[in-house]
């Protein structure tokens, strides 16, 4: 009980660091997610709706960096944004950025993948039709992009739930720095560690809300569409 | 859906029977759990020391570590038979809640203060830790706080209080809730100061220097507490009690008093007279 108490303090006080935490989380995932979408849905869209020469082999390095561990990513960026690593004079280590930069090494495979994947099942007759009406190569692009607008949100969504849930990469590049870094999973680590379990928790209850309401925007998308 | 249904039920049963398997193979009260912190542990001081407790005393002796609130913790929640830690007040805190009478020092060593080679804050040469860490924060040189109420971050935390000064919001103060040897890397990356223990400072590879040591408000004093079968009827209070006892005897003593030697040409740990 007293636990339970404790969780709808955290919940519904005012604890300052608890808000802190869930903005740069917030912050973090916003920006990992965007510009592994700007990056990763032009790429999903080339390599699922072209035939070319070693397409084969692009797809298995895409879904081998798809497996790549978080902990490996951070500690490539890591290395390299170290004191002592070649953009070690950027002084970005222990920063958001470096976290987003962490994040985009997993993130953005993953929508390659699911973009590659989505537009490869159903590219055959579209690419019949916009050869047979006589548009190729920019203004195709930009066709896919337009037809698969509605499924793109819920791949965009789903790399939303990867970054917000990642925490081994995150906790290398970033060093959950106190109102500085700290994110929920990092800040869900370190307070599990320290014994504090109620905070750790409603940490946990709060990403869960998170997801869930991610879910219910995905859901919502994919009802309107269903129903046009 | 028959056939899925057979399966599902059929692993349960399998789970089931193994995990019973689990729990028939280990000998009741030959294991003793110790709950320790991350500084002995990493120090491998609790690896150079097990091979010879259980050869001595027929127990099998189950370490986890974590910093010393958690080690503690475990403790709390029934998780552990005994605790190694280091931190006086969180200490007295739990055996005030009635696990144990008494919390058993047998062993201390020094904190470190370690920064930047060139001491920027020029805290070499302090008389206590606390003139240091006014050094420090006279000079807002970067300072790297462990902030994961370990033993180490709690003696942190008693140097400032001695001081009358509270670095938390300070621009040069920086909490990063983590591990000892993490905090030293990212001391390490920011040219930053930090308190830490010795052994592990000495087996972190880094570009830091020890700047002040073996001042008497660094002292380190580890300590044992049995949980008391009061609380958990199950905790292995003969194990926890052979573990005291042997810790005491002169050949733990010296095991202790030479660990560290052969490495870093000083000992890691002294025990307490």
């Amino acid at each position: 009980m007293e636990l339970l108490r404790s969780i709808f303090d955290l919940l519904f006080g005012s604890d300052p660091e608890l808000r802190q935490i869930i903005a740069v989380t917030l912050r973090m995932s916003f920006f990992s997610t965007l510009l592994s979408s700007l990056i990763g849905i032009p790429l999903g869209v080339l390599l699922g709706a072209n035939k070319f020469r070693g397409k084969a082999f692009v797809t298995r390095l895409v879904n081998t960096f798809l497996g790549l561990p978080p902990v490996v990513a951070g500690l490539i960026v890591l290395l390299l944004l170290s004191r002592s690593g070649p953009f070690g004079s950027l002084r970005l280590l222990y920063t958001v950025d470096a976290m987003v930069i962490a994040q985009l090494l997993l993130i953005t495979p993953f929508i390659i993948a699911m973009t590659a994947n989505l537009v490869g099942v159903n590219s055959m007759a579209i690419n019949e039709t916009l050869a047979g009406v006589g548009i190729g190569g920019v203004k195709r692009l930009k066709y896919f992009l337009l037809d698969f607008r509605v499924p793109f949100i819920s791949i965009v969504l789903a790399g939303f739930g990867r970054s917000i849930a990642e925490v081994g990469a995150v906790q290398m590049v970033g060093g959950n720095v106190q109102y500085k870094t700290r994110v929920m999973t990092t800040a869900i680590m370190m307070q599990t560690n320290m014994g504090r379990f109620d905070f750790a928790i409603t940490l946990g209850l709060i990403l869960l809300l998170i997801s869930f309401l991610v879910n219910s925007v995905v859901q919502h998308i994919q009802k309107v569409t269903a129903d046009d | 859906m028959k056939s899925i249904k057979k399966i599902i039920v059929l692993s349960l049963i399998l789970i089931l029977l193994l995990s019973t398997f689990g729990c028939t193979q280990e000998p009741e009260n030959k294991v003793l759990r110790m709950s320790t912190t991350t500084s002995v542990n990493d120090s491998g001081l609790m690896a150079y020391l097990q091979p010879v407790f259980e050869e001595a005393t027929g127990y099998t002796l189950e370490i986890t570590s974590a910093g010393t609130g958690a080690a503690i913790e475990k403790g709390r929640m029934g998780d552990a038979d005994m605790l190694l830690v280091h931190s006086k007040s969180a200490e007295e805190e739990f055996i005030g809640e009635g696990f144990n009478e008494e919390r058993l020092p047998f062993m201390y060593n020094f904190f470190v203060i370690v920064g930047p080679a060139d001491d920027p804050a020029g805290v070499a040469g302090s008389a206590t830790a606390a003139e240091a860490f006014q050094k420090i924060a006279d000079s807002g040189a970067l300072f790297i706080s462990r902030g994961d109420s370990s033993g180490t971050h709690n003696k942190e935390n008693a140097i400032w209080n001695s001081i009358e000064l509270d670095p938390a919001g300070q621009p040069w103060y920086q909490s990063v809730g983590q591990g000892m040897g993490q905090t030293l890397t990212i001391a390490d990356e920011q040219q930053a100061y930090t308190l830490s223990d010795k052994a592990t400072f000495l087996a972190h590879e880094d570009s830091l220097a020890m700047h002040l040591e073996e001042t008497d408000d660094m002292k380190n004093t580890y300590s044992m507490i049995i949980i008391s079968a009061d609380r958990f009827p199950e905790s292995n209070v003969a194990g926890a009690q052979a573990f005291v006892d042997w810790i005491k005897t002169d050949q733990a003593r010296q095991m202790i008093a030479e660990y560290g030697m052969s490495e870093y040409g000083e000992p890691l740990f002294f025990n307490q007279e």
